[in-house]
């Protein structure tokens, strides 16, 4: 809550969200420390985290097979703290390229990448992305060659999706530090690839 | 619950149109793919929907299908997929 400023009243969503954490608080569910505990913790909760992974992935061979072959596992053992998360990395390569998608709602690695974008949580994209994945690269500004096949993923259950991108040439000797910081969010979703800034 | 199927079988989703909280999307609904992976066994969403256990955990599978059976009009590569979540009381 803002100190001034002029009053608006609370929105249909913003009154529903008080009223519900006042009445949980009132009968002793949750406290509005752990309610403002949790809210810090996902704010925290950025892309970089993903970034990180993806450059540790590049940096360390072992890792990279381990994060291939069991994602939260490999994700934990680097220190993150990911509760409840099932992982699967999957991997781009000359010949394949990935991207993700929830068709049903917005299932989204938050964990590592955040508050998902809302052009994620569209409507426009959760069907194109299916349906035209192709059509809809290119208007991220993404060709991908039609040699290059293409898969789709659907987070449709209990399973969150991360793309490990491919490490751009002309990246060698670089600290991790320094790759993590050409990782964005939209590359490790699928609908961009890492660029020499 | 018996894990009934492996990666590498193919199999076919139901298609069913039951009321509820469904995971299954309804455009895969009737189409042949191959299980790519298992991914363990989870609670089953249209119970757990309800309010209730769960129960019986359902296996999960990851299933592949190829984009060009999907969509008949589909432009790409032919060998371009789709890889869907589905709970195995969905395959058949």
């Amino acid at each position: 809550m803002k100190d001034s400023g002029e009053y608006q009243p609370y929105s249909y969503f913003q009154l529903m969200e008080v009223s519900l954490r006042e009445l949980l608080v009132e009968k002793g569910i949750v406290s509005e420390a752990q309610v403002a505990a949790t809210v810090a913790d996902m704010r925290e909760r950025t892309p970089e985290r993903g970034a990180k992974v993806v450059a540790r992935a590049w940096s360390d061979a072992s890792f990279r097979k381990k994060l291939l072959a069991n994602g939260s596992q490999a994700i934990e053992e680097i220190g993150l703290d990911v509760p409840a998360l099932k992982l699967i990395v999957v991997e781009n390569t000359p010949q394949t390229h990935n991207m993700v998608v929830c068709t049903l709602c917005s299932c989204y690695p938050r964990m590592l990448l955040g508050i998902p974008p809302d052009w994620y949580k569209s409507r426009s994209y959760r069907s194109r992305a299916v349906s035209e994945p192709r059509v809809v690269l290119t208007e991220f500004g993404l060709i991908i060659d039609k040699n290059v096949k293409i898969r789709v993923h659907d987070s449709t259950a209990d399973m969150r999706y991360l793309v490990l991108p491919m490490r751009p040439a002309g990246t060698e000797g670089w600290s991790e530090e320094r790759l993590a910081a050409i990782v964005t969010r939209d590359c490790m979703i699928g609908v961009a690839v890492p660029k020499l800034i | 619950m018996d894990v009934r199927f492996k990666p590498g079988d193919v199999v076919r989703v139901r298609n069913a149109y039951p009321l509820g909280h469904i995971r299954t999307p309804f455009y895969i609904r009737g189409h042949t793919g191959v299980v790519e992976r298992i991914c363990g066994t989870f609670g089953n969403p249209e119970e757990l929907a309800q309010m209730r256990s769960g129960e019986p955990r359902q296996p999960l599978y990851r299933v592949r299908f190829l984009q060009k059976e999907v969509w008949p009009a589909y432009q790409g590569n032919p060998e371009d997929v789709l890889e869907v979540e589905i709970f195995q009381h969905w395959l058949e």
